[in-house]
């Protein structure tokens, strides 16, 4: 596997003194989808926008596809698309313009071609001759999207891409990232929705405070931390527990109906046929089950309350 | 070099010219007739030739700098400092190009809505003074390196700035104070000897004794002595853009 990005050691002290990368170490493989997830001011932005060049970072080395981001920037950056977390546009002029003035400023020659059909899978085009500053946010974001996209990157990092955007234009977004990775693009998103991550990523960092606590292949962190739900549809309700079956730590859900087992899905023995004997000795018979893994949210939130 | 991308940049900021436009020549085009009005006119009948120029003439290629050099460094110095306010500043930064080729596109951009602003200027004068210029290639490089030098002038304030606040005084501030003292409604020859040595610390009063050799071969410092201080100018302003870019001065964290 190539690296798109590698960063090794990479760190940041702003000029007020306050540290906001804290040897930073991370390895992206091209072509999939890396979530970096942490909360407020864990140092997301900071970490995209050194790799990006906004940024000047106090020590450390960031190589895009091999090539150094200062060194070699022109080579770095050129692979590189970047939607920020905030919504900076121009406000007089036109979405056309602004989104063919991007593709300039990466050094490619025009291609209307290539923008139209940008702007249409965005569902901006009969937008394109209007003025930004007239555009509700929602749109302005796709638009900074489409400037994005204009020079047809290999990486694309998304900071916070769905903030302000309804479920409806969310769940599209979702689609045009897995068509655009289709296409051969790593994509690198930050978020506040878990369910986003938990959806789209392959990879899930974890930062918090300018660290990154850590990266894992999605599925083996769910895995890994994930506690499984065990729900037992009765064919009784219950009104109470009986007193045998405490060492379980049950909940009884649905007035009765359903019984909840939490289980640790990572162990050798799980408890859940054992459960299952103790129902039988006391009579309580069940119609259906099922298992429930736990949320991202619920793991990510375990993971950054124990540090 | 990344010849699309300068491109880009001179294109954006043209258009925000073209926008403007209207707002942006009515002025000048006022103040100029405004000054014939009041200097070239009703002063100016009383007021004798000067190196054999009726003064009304002999004050236009000092208006035209007046306006030029203000125009240069305001166009400049919004230019760059609006995408650094607004933040869309993040796209040029991340863009593989080079601050040199960034610079261009903006100095490009300004200098050349300086000298269109400058060509108006003159040929508003044309309607008040007969205009005799006696080396026309000579003036139009006046007009460039002006607009040049003083857009790279304009891009540094433009850069320094952290506030609008600044970005308007200072070239008010600056500029008019040494256009008014550069001799661009006298001869500095009419000033006591102490004022005129003082003069020549001022740059504006080579770049208007140079332009206005330009049109009538009469000048307060020699030719060469002009064209040698304008280039110093320059240079030292590319220095400053040099230093700025190396350090990322106000525009990276
Ligand atoms: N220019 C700056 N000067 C000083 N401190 C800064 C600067 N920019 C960011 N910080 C600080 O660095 C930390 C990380 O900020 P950053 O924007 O990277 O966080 P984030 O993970 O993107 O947060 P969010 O999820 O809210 O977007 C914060 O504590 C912030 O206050
Ligand atoms: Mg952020």
């Amino acid at each position: 596997m190539t690296s798109a990005i590698h960063v090794t050691g990479l760190n940041k002290v702003y000029d007020n003194g306050f540290q906001a990368l804290d040897n930073i170490d991370i390895n992206v493989e091209k072509g999939e989808i890396f979530a970096l997830l942490g909360p407020n001011g864990a140092g997301k932005t900071t970490l995209i926008s050194a790799i990006c060049g906004i940024v000047t970072p106090s020590a450390g080395q960031v190589m895009v596809f091999e090539h150094d981001n200062v060194k070699a920037y022109r080579k770095a950056r050129s692979h590189i698309g970047l939607v920020p977390q905030e919504l900076t546009t121009d406000a007089f002029e036109t979405v056309w313009n602004t989104v063919c003035f991007s593709r300039g400023l990466f050094g490619k020659s025009p291609n209307s071609k290539l923008i139209e059909s940008i702007l249409k899978s965005l569902s901006l085009w009969d937008k394109k001759d209007a003025q930004i500053r007239m555009l509700s946010g929602g749109m302005k974001r796709r638009v900074m999207i489409a400037k994005a996209l204009s020079h047809e990157p290999d990486i694309l990092f998304l900071d916070e891409p769905t903030a302000g955007v309804d479920v409806e234009l969310r769940k599209s977004m979702w689609e045009q990232v897995h068509r655009l990775r289709e296409t051969g693009v790593t994509i690198i998103l930050t978020t506040h929705y878990l369910e986003e991550a938990e959806e789209m990523a392959d990879r899930i960092g974890v930062i918090d405070k300018g660290k990154i606590i850590l990266v894992e292949d999605k599925n083996v962190l769910m895995k890994k931390l994930g506690k499984k739900e065990l729900v037992l549809e009765l064919y009784k309700p219950l009104k109470k527990l009986p007193e045998s079956l405490a060492t379980f730590k049950l909940q009884l859900a649905n007035d009765g109906q359903q019984i909840v087992y939490t289980y640790d899905s990572t162990k050798e023995d799980n408890g859940a046929v054992t459960l299952l004997d103790a129902l039988k000795q006391d009579g309580i018979k069940c119609k259906d089950f099922n298992t429930r893994q736990s949320s991202l949210e619920e793991i990510f939130v375990g993971l950054v309350g124990k540090k | 070099m990344n010849l699309h991308g300068i491109a880009a940049i001179y294109k954006f900021e043209m258009n925000r010219t073209w926008r403007t436009i209207g707002q942006s020549i009515a002025s000048p085009v006022i103040t100029t007739i405004l000054y014939f009005i009041v200097f070239g006119s009703a002063m100016g009948s009383r007021i004798t030739d000067i190196d054999g120029v009726s003064y009304g003439a002999f004050i236009v290629p000092g208006l035209i700098m007046l306006t030029v050099l203000g125009q240069s460094i305001s166009n400049a110095a919004v230019g760059i400092y609006f995408p650094r306010f607004t933040g869309t500043i993040y796209e040029i930064l991340s863009a593989p190009l080079s601050f040199v080729e960034v610079a261009i596109g903006y100095v490009g951009a300004a200098a050349s809505k300086s000298i269109i602003i400058g060509s108006i200027v003159l040929a508003t004068a044309g309607f008040f003074v007969p205009l005799d210029i006696q080396h026309p290639i000579l003036m139009a490089f006046f007009l460039v390196i002006t607009c040049v030098t003083f857009s790279l002038l304009g891009f540094i304030i433009g850069i320094w700035a952290d506030g609008f606040e600044k970005l308007q005084r200072i070239p008010q501030l600056v500029v008019t104070p040494l256009t008014f003292l550069g001799g661009s409604f006298y001869s500095i020859t009419m000033l006591p000897e102490l004022w005129q040595k003082i003069s020549l610390l001022n740059p504006v009063v080579y770049l208007i004794s140079g332009f206005r050799w330009s049109f009538y071969e009469s000048s307060d410092v020699s030719l060469g002595v002009s064209i040698t201080m304008i280039f110093i100018f320059m240079a030292l302003c590319m220095a400053v853009i040099g230093w700025i870019f190396k350090t990322g001065y106000r525009l990276k964290n």
